[in-house]
Parts: structure tokens; sequence; C-alpha cells
């Protein structure tokens, strides 16, 4: 009887896996399928043409300038109100308000947060639709994300290492910056990778705070278009599957690329940690 | 009590002439919070001698090891009354935290070396006190290692993650590294407890030779371990000092009838 029990578990777990894994490879195989042939190295590195062929590089030069301002922002940030939350807040009221409210912001739809940068960035602070605004609003938007992974990571340094350090008669700071800090690395490391996720996977804080000018931007401060706007809209608009699923390819590739360097980059940060 | 109260006397008395005595605690008290951990502790510790701290678990001595060089400071919540006098000094009277850890040394229950070589955890002290001239960090990591008795194990590949030793080896460049500051006085929290019993020989040999430079507190929860390595004991039951004395004294003839029960293991 209990090894039919176990056996049914069993396929169970097995059925739920393989469902997982297989529709990973439908959405994988189906973007792909579609986009392949239409990737080749003009695809990438052209301009955007509205009549047809043309290329992605604008929306790709884009979607690297929102990655590099909005984690240019929030990383620092970020780290030092994890740090402090972590390591030198008293443990009250205060901070458990505090925590309460990042992990708030973690869980509002990503819409809001575009008509929050819309009405403030866009308008009140006169940023207009521009490549700016959109990186302030995707600041806010993974502030919380690496807040919360820089805190789990400062909380896996083993308080021994913090007592070992202070008991040599080194300040707070020098502990920080030399022992705790470089022993989170791994984990900090792994929140900003979520983060640039999150980024590269944002569209509707995005259409609406940087806009939908398919052309290269000229500067921080001009409209543009990343990489899942550009999706959207042919989509959207031309009903072009082929062309979006060709922008989807670039993406994952993206993305890939993104977390190996990231993961290669912690392994060779513990490696010198020991 | 009565017996805890007369040697308090004595101790603070005409027989041991002042200079020898490096840490003079009078009237301790420590709360958590509400909860009282120490009682009126006092005790004076002699220099270059090994105090030993025994007693059942939760009879605060390790809290009150913690208390000498402010390491309780780090929780929050504590409060302390009373005094703690070291080389003429109130440590709760003076603020320079950083100073008192620099003299007071501490190696903890467990090796508690930082991922980094063996060099670098030997040398991280002095380096964040400013020395950064390589010929004396490399001269002060050889001395501390050899003062550890460890050099030999450890010369050759002290460019390599200290997390790689064996727990004993890692423990001595523990020992390195408090020494490595110079300090007056080291505080050890039960050092041999997450030790095999051959480490523990080794480091208690080390114990020995380190006495005639360094005044030692060692918390302890092996008994024999108190015996052998220390000239004087202390024997803490539920925050209060209940005996302390010439170690020799305390294992064969304690004034107080708790410290036989608990040397001659009828409790703790």
């Amino acid at each position: 009887m209990s090894r039919l029990k176990d056996g049914i578990m069993l396929a169970l777990l097995w059925g739920a896996a393989l469902l997982t894994v297989g529709i990973l490879v439908l959405i994988v195989g189906f973007i792909f399928y579609k986009g392949i042939s239409l990737i080749n190295l003009e695809f990438i590195f052209s301009d955007y043409s509205p009549l047809g062929g043309g290329g992605i590089w604008p929306m790709i030069i884009a979607t690297v300038y929102t990655i590099v301002i909005s984690l240019a922002i929030a990383t620092p940030i970020g780290i030092l109100a994890a740090v402090y939350l972590q390591e030198y807040a008293k443990q009250g009221r205060l901070v458990k308000i505090i925590r309460f409210a990042t992990e708030s912001l973690t869980g509002i739809p990503s819409i809001i947060y575009g008509l929050f940068g819309a009405v403030f960035f866009v308008a009140a602070l006169k940023l207009g639709m521009s490549i700016i605004s959109a990186s302030l609003t995707l600041t806010i938007i993974i502030l919380p994300v690496i807040i919360r992974t820089t805190e789990e990571a400062l909380k896996t340094v083993p308080q021994a290492y913090r007592e070992g350090s202070l008991a040599l008669g080194t300040t707070k700071l020098q502990t920080l910056y030399k022992v705790i800090l470089p022993s989170a690395m791994p984990g900090i490391l792994s929140g900003i990778i979520l983060s640039m996720g999150r980024i590269i996977g944002e569209s509707a804080a995005i259409f609406l705070t940087a806009g939908t000018v398919a052309a290269m931007p000229e500067s921080i401060f001009s409209s543009a278009r990343t990489l899942t706007v550009h999706s959207y809209l042919v989509t959207q608009e031309a009903g072009d599957i082929e062309l979006a699923a060709a922008i989807g390819i670039v993406l994952i590739v993206i993305i890939l690329v993104l977390n190996l360097t990231a993961t290669f980059i912690s392994k060779k940060l513990d490696r010198s940690n020991y | 009590m009565a017996i805890a109260i007369l040697e308090r006397e004595s101790a603070a008395g005409e027989k041991v002439p002042e200079t020898n005595i490096k840490i003079s605690v009078r009237n301790l008290n420590l709360f958590y919070g509400e909860k009282q951990a120490l009682f009126e502790v006092s005790i004076d510790i002699k220099e270059k001698e090994i105090t030993a701290l025994i007693g059942p678990s939760g009879c605060g001595k390790s809290t009150f090891l913690r208390t000498l060089n402010r390491m309780n400071d780090l929780i929050d919540g504590v409060k302390i009354s009373g005094s703690i006098v070291i080389d003429g000094q109130d440590i709760y009277k003076s603020n320079d935290v950083i100073k008192l850890r620099t003299k007071v040394g501490m190696v903890f229950q467990k090796p508690n070396l930082f991922p980094m070589s063996i060099y670098d955890n030997v040398a991280y002290g002095p380096k964040m006190h400013g020395i950064r001239n390589k010929a004396k960090l490399d001269q002060i990591v050889e001395e501390s290692l050899r003062g550890a008795a460890i050099w030999d194990e450890v010369k050759d590949r002290l460019k390599t993650s200290a997390l790689g030793l064996s727990g004993g080896q890692q423990q001595r460049v523990c020992i390195a590294r408090a020494i490595a500051m110079k300090p007056d006085v080291i505080l050890m929290d039960e050092p041999t407890s997450a030790l095999d019993p051959i480490s523990t020989l080794k480091v208690e040999e080390l114990l020995d030779e380190m006495k005639k430079d360094y005044t030692i507190v060692i918390v302890t929860h092996n008994m024999q371990q108190a015996a052998r390595v220390s000239d004087r004991t202390a024997f803490f039951l539920n925050g209060e000092i209940i005996e302390f004395a010439e170690t020799s004294k305390i294992f064969s003839t304690p004034d107080d009838q708790r410290t036989e029960d608990y040397v001659t293991g009828r409790f703790g």
C-alpha cells in the first residue's frame, strides 16, 4: 500500500517537473522556431526602418542604457540601505516598518510604477519621456530587490566573523569593508543579476516613461524604445510575430550571457575569498 | 557566599602587591534587559598568570569574560554596573573600545578565521591599525605564528586559505591572530571545546608557554583542563563567583561545599 502511495507521489513529482521544463522548452522552442530566420548580423547591428527590414540596434542600445543607469543608481543606494538595516539600525519598530515597506514595494505591479514615473519624473521633474526617466523609474522597481537580497546575504555572514574582527580592535567600518562585505559579495551579486533580469524584462513602466521613439537615442534625455517595448509594439501594431520572436531570441541570449558572466564573477570572488 | 566575600577582601587587600594585579573587578553586575546575569562579581586577576573560569553552563563565566574586552557591547540591551580596572584604567569609564581591544585580545570557542589566506588573517589586525610596511608585516606574521607554535606547520602555505587547515591548526592561527596585536591580556572562551584531544593538548602546551608574556583568562568547561593549565581558578554559579583561589586549592580542598560538589562532578 505504502509502495503504491510512494509510486503515485513520485509520478506527481515527475509530472510537475516535466510540466515546468516542458513549458520552458515549448516557449523557447516556439520563439526560436518563429524568429531564428530573421536573426543575422545586419538585423542586430543596423538601424530600425519602419518600412520593414532594418534592425534593432537602437533598441539594444536603449536597453543597455536603462540597465547601466538604473543599476548604477540602485546598487549603491540599495547596498547602503541594506547595510544600515542589517548592521547598524537598532532592530525595532522603525526597521520593521522599513522592511515591510520594501517587501510591499516588490509586490506592486510595474504599470503602477510606470504611472508614478510618468507623473513624477516625466512631468513634475520635467525630464520628459526619456531614458533617464525610465531608468529612475526602474531604479525604484529594483531597489527593494537589491535591498532584500543584500540583507539576506549579510545575514548569512557568520556572527563569528564580526566578533573576530571587532575583538582585534578594528572599527565597525573596517569590519564591514574588509570582512563582512567581501563574504556577502556573492549573494549581493546574485541580487544584482536578478535586478538586471527585472530591468530587461520590464516593458509597461518603460513604455510610460521612455516612450516609443524607434531611433538611436542621442543622449540619456532622448526618448527611446527598449527591446521589450519594441517587441510589444511590433506585435501590437504590425502583428509581426516573427520579428517579435527574433527580438525574444536576442533577449534570451542577453539574459543568458549576463547570468553566466555574473555566475563566473561570483565564483571568481568566492575563490579569491576561499 | 561568606567565602566569596572573604576571598574578595584578601584579593583587594595587603597580601598581594598591587603591581601584580592586571585586572581588578569590583561589584560587577550585568543585565540582559531585565534579566540579571552577573551578581556583584569581584575578582583580581594577576599579571602573567593563567586564570581559569569554571562553572556549569549558563553560570555567567563567558558573559563575564566578554565584559573584559567589552564584547557584550555588541548585544542590544546589556547594562553594566560596577568597575573593571585594567592597568589603572576603568574600561567602562573610557570610551576607547578600540584601544581596549588591542590590549585585551580574544580567542573564541570555535575557530573563526576569516575567509582569507593564513597570512592575511594574521596580518589583518596590524594592517587595520595602519601597518603597511611589507617587511614589518612579514615579521609580525612570522613572530605571531611562531608564538602560537604553528609556524612550522604553515610556513610553506601562508598564501593558501586559512579555512583549509584542521580545526586545531585554525585555532592556533586564531591565537596567532590575537598575538599579532601584541596584547597584554588574552581572553579565551572555551578555546579547545571544538578540538580533538591531540589538538587540545597542543593548545594547552602553548598556553603554558604563552604565560611568560601574557595574562591569560580562560573559560573552560573541562575541569581537568583548568586543573592542568591554570594558576588560579574562579568557580562561577548562577552569575556569582562562589570561590576564587589557587587552582590546587580549588581542586583539592575548596572552602565551599558547592565548589567541591562541582569539581568532584556531583553536578554540572
